[in-house]
């Protein structure tokens, strides 16, 4: 409990892009092989500074097999929630949820980045227990508590009844329960966002357990078996309002990426790839009318690649699919960042008309195919994936891993952690810095990017900039 | 009973005016001031209001809704006790017993600080319900109880010879002039700060000015209690 509101919480996404800049970024390290624990790293990001580019601490989980993804922070801007009336918690704990053991770990960021350290583990049992849900995903902070997406019911294949989201308190992190009273149709879950005054949730799908935690399941896939709906919640009634479906072939849409601005009630969503024609797809949604609407608004097509140069699962399609596996939102909602892991790039489209996305920027690096180096002449395995957006909008951070079994299927030849930096003009436009190449101990992945102070997938906002 | 009540405020009617009965007018509308620049009682969603619609408009909107929430927080919690001063012996155990009340309660928020979870369920349209829970679950209204009792035992000195009906009336008349001047107070003061924010310091404000009031409000119930209670005790002696 502190006296003032964290010094890192903004009222508005513009004021949050005026705040000193990160020196620190915190990106997570799996053990593929499960042969050692995951871990947590801390990386000098501060331009000058003779570690600049460099881990600078490394906290080991205790624990094997984690596989930990969407981590995030205990508190954020969206603490100064007039609704809430309350802004006296701190930016200071790192919530790490591992999505194969379903355990929670709590980091201490406090007093400095370069000790932090274990402060709370949450066992699987727990989740189990107060939930009913497994495999916890994403973390987002919200006025009243930590959110937590998962992508597993109970059982031990998480397959009995639905996935959802959970909620933790924010400065005991005890796991208070089921978030959902009304879930609709909803069945399957990935990522989630929302829009805190204007009162509303957005959730979407990937899979079921079966279907990822040993490998993408191409006869699923095919079948279009895979998560192709958006589902728009009532927030704080915590009732499914309304369902769009992209339709099956629009298989796996992963990230949801709604305007930080709340004045905007609209966003962005990205689907892996159409089975009709191996396209990756950009979707806008909004609301009108009272009503949710959705409509594919940007589209990458796939590159062909001679059979030799792709790996088993893909040499029957004589082409590499973009696999668009991220997209992330500049904080004053003008630049979408959109990973395409299979081709190896990077996209930044200017969507300062929403509906009407304009490709601003591009760069190439790794790739099934292309297999293009970093500018500095090293090599960069599988493609961009993990994409992180400083608050300002000048630096764009990625790693390169999805998730160890996919990586072996698209990138058997291994996936060496790499974390790269690319600088944004003015007006858009990127360009890889050749100074920024974070390379990792041996047989670890890097997934999940985290800024100090904050970043374009973290804050949420109850005011608009002005 | 309304020429009377039209007297009160300015504390004019002679044959009642005090040094006491000025400094209880005086608490009223410093609680209502107090209460209006606390952002746990409203005036950020104001703000909020105003920038989301851009427009003024929909910043005294907002303000509407918190203060007619307010007001009728500060009547739910009043109304009983106007009810009770009914039985005009049992005035000083009453006194005493809402001082213990408001005391024990202001303890109560020292010691369990958490913010009741039921409040994150009221959806930001309703602000007037909103303004209402929050209003009843922190002491805002309760705070009010001593003042309240305070004024009408200074304006009743010779209540054992009213007839019940015209005591409860002029009780009733009290409680809602208590809660107008207290809400007035309280929306005057959050919202000129609602304004200068929306049109003048900019959104920084909102952080900056944001001091954690938990201890200093629980505090503030310990005292309105204990003052009211010491009172209470000196003048039956």
């Amino acid at each position: 409990m502190t006296m003032r509101p964290d010094p890192t919480f903004h009222a508005s996404p513009k004021l949050a892009m005026e705040a000193p800049a990160e020196n620190f970024a915190y990106t997570l390290l799996l053990s593929p092989d499960f042969s050692k624990p995951d871990a947590l790293a801390v990386i000098d990001v501060k331009p000058g500074s003779p570690t600049y580019s460099q881990i600078v601490h490394t906290v080991t989980m205790p624990n094997k097999g984690d596989e930990s993804h969407h981590f995030g922070w205990n508190a954020c801007s969206s603490a100064l929630s007039p609704l809430a009336g309350h802004a006296f918690v701190e930016r200071r704990y790192l919530i790490i949820p591992g999505l194969r053991s379903s355990r929670i770990y709590i980091i201490d960021t406090k007093p400095d980045p370069t000790k932090a350290k274990i402060h709370k583990i949450i066992e699987p049992e727990e989740v189990f227990k107060k939930t009913g849900y497994s495999r916890p995903h994403t973390i987002h902070c919200g006025p009243d508590g930590i959110y937590v997406s998962t992508l597993g019911g109970g059982g031990k294949d998480g397959t009995n009844g639905p996935p959802g989201v959970f909620i933790m308190d924010c400065e005991t992190f005890e796991v208070l329960g089921r978030w959902e009273i009304d879930r609709g149709p909803q069945t399957r879950h990935y990522d989630f966002w929302w829009n805190l005054p204007r009162d509303y949730m957005v959730t979407s799908e990937w899979a079921l357990p079966p279907q990822f935690e040993n490998g993408i399941v191409p006869e699923d896939l095919l079948a279009n078996k895979y998560g192709h709906h958006l589902h728009f919640w009532d927030l704080r009634a915590r009732r499914n309002v309304q369902t769009i479906d992209l339709g099956a072939n629009h298989q796996m849409a992963l990230e949801v990426r709604p305007a930080h601005d709340p004045v905007r009630e609209y966003g962005f969503v990205g689907v892996v790839v159409d089975t009709t024609n191996l396209e990756a797809s950009i979707w806008t949604w909004w609301r009108e009318g009272g009503k949710f609407h959705a409509e594919k608004t940007a589209t990458i097509p796939p590159e062909p690649a001679p059979k030799e140069k792709l790996p088993p699962l893909l040499q029957g399609f004589g082409a590499v699919p973009p696999l668009v596996t991220d997209i992330d939102l500049s904080m004053d909602d003008r630049f979408l960042y959109v990973s395409c892991w299979g081709t190896g790039e990077m996209r930044q489209y200017d969507v300062s008309d929403p509906r009407k996305p304009k490709l601003a920027g591009s760069v190439h690096i790794g790739g099934i195919a292309r297999r293009t180096p970093h500018p500095n002449g090293k090599a960069f395995a599988a493609g961009p994936q993990m994409v992180e957006i400083s608050r300002d909008g000048r630096r764009v951070y990625w790693t390169n891993s999805l998730y160890s079994t996919w990586d072996d299927q698209f990138y058997p030849e291994g996936v060496p952690g790499v974390e790269v930096m690319a600088n944004v003009g003015r007006n858009g436009g990127l360009e890889l810095d050749k100074n920024y190449f974070v390379s990792f101990p041996d047989g670890y992945r890097a997934h999940q990017i985290r800024l100090e102070g904050g970043d374009c997938s973290t804050d949420s906002f109850c005011y608009p900039s002005v | 009973m309304f020429d009377r009540l039209v007297l009160l405020p300015v504390g004019l009617d002679g044959t009642h005016a005090s040094p006491a009965l000025g400094l209880l007018w005086l608490a009223l509308v410093a609680s209502g001031l107090y209460h209006g620049i606390n952002p746990g009682m409203g005036w950020p969603l104001a703000v909020s209001a105003g920038l989301l619609d851009k427009s003024p408009r929909a910043l005294f909107r907002a303000l509407w809704a918190l203060a007619a929430g307010h007001l009728l927080a500060t009547l739910l919690v009043l109304l009983p006790f106007a009810f009770l001063l009914v039985l005009a012996e049992w005035q000083r155990p009453i006194q005493i017993g809402a001082s213990l009340l408001v005391i024990g309660f202001g303890v109560y928020r020292l010691i369990d600080r958490r913010h009741p979870r039921a409040l994150a369920r009221i959806p930001p349209t309703q602000l007037a319900l909103w303004s209402f829970a929050v209003a009843i679950a922190h002491g805002a209204a309760l705070m009010l109880v001593p003042i309240y009792l305070g004024l009408c035992q200074a304006f009743e000195l010779d209540a054992g010879h009213e007839a019940a009906g015209a005591l409860m009336q002029a009780n009733l008349g009290m409680a809602v002039l208590v809660s107008l001047v207290h809400v007035t107070a309280m929306v005057g003061a959050g919202g000129c700060l609602a304004w200068l924010v929306y049109r003048h310091l900019g959104l920084k404000f909102v952080s900056r000015s944001w001091f954690n009031l938990d201890a200093v409000w629980a505090t503030s119930l310990v005292v309105v209690g204990a003052v009211a209670l010491a009172f209470n005790l000196v003048s039956w002696r």
